[in-house]
């Protein structure tokens, strides 16, 4: 299993901004390790956000999105307490579902 | 009584079935999520990006914004961004053209967050960066901007 996320969900006036940072490899599928194999495609796929259990967001990603990548979108409404949960499914069928509450 | 078909496609359907559960991970290999693009996220070029997503020809537009450094030293780590402020955006694409791939991200919008995305990209060489919103019309508009990178993010 994947390492935890770290979710940062801001509210600012009438938006909440959400930062995201996952621990993943994101192995494009074109590197090669020392002995010259091609080290296989290992990246995440798709990304959901949800808002008190309401998918606001899904995104689908390619191999180029940088290792552990980063995430950044704004979310209209949002109070502090609501609840933010992050989803992400890579190419081998993994996944990881975090949450933390809108400060 | 099993002929031997059966007893193959049986037990390939339990290696997908623990494949599916993780347990095998060494065969749980680019097996795409249920309705990824993998056609679009295949495109080499724009237009062959646009064909696979059914849109038509893209047109610049000072109404979207891409944000990104105009030198980034590590081409593994590009901060580059897309945002609006049109309504009516649909999807938001980050786009880097001369990656192997030319798309990099693909966001749905919905009515409740802003088409505004951060993330960070892989790029292979200096290159232009496009941020592209498709609207609910059928328009596809789109910004560039050129990011040089003097250390490329790729190789291996």
């Amino acid at each position: 299993m994947a390492d935890p996320m770290r979710i940062r969900a801001q509210a600012a006036g009438d938006k909440t901004t959400v930062r995201v940072l996952m621990a993943h490899e994101m192995e494009t599928g074109q590197r090669k390790d020392a002995a010259g194999k091609i080290i296989p495609a290992w990246y995440i796929q798709e990304v959901t956000a949800q808002l008190n259990g309401k998918t606001v967001m899904t995104a689908q990603w390619g191999p180029s999105v940088s290792k552990n990548p980063f995430l950044q979108f704004t979310v209209k409404g949002g109070k502090a307490g609501d609840k933010v949960t992050i989803s992400w499914l890579d190419n081998h069928g993994d996944k990881r579902t975090d949450e933390t509450t809108v400060s | 009584m099993h002929t031997r078909r059966d007893l193959l496609s049986g037990s390939a359907k339990v290696a997908a079935m623990l494949a599916a559960a993780g347990l095998l991970p060494s065969l749980a290999q680019a097996a795409d999520a249920p309705g990824y693009a993998t056609a679009a996220f295949a495109a080499k070029t724009i237009p062959d990006l646009m064909k696979a997503l059914g849109a038509g020809a893209p047109v610049q537009s000072a109404d979207v914004t891409v944000t990104g450094p105009d030198i980034a030293e590590n081409g593994a780590v590009v901060p580059i961004g897309a945002s609006t402020a049109l309504p009516g955006v649909k999807r938001v694409l980050l786009l880097v053209e001369k990656n192997p791939a030319v798309m990099s991200a693909m966001f749905d919008v919905t009515p409740d967050i802003e088409p505004a995305f951060a993330t960070r990209v892989k790029m292979g060489q200096s290159s232009d960066v496009f941020a592209v919103a498709m609207m609910n019309d059928g328009r596809v508009l789109f910004a560039k901007k050129e990011v040089k990178v003097t250390l490329g993010g790729c190789g291996g």
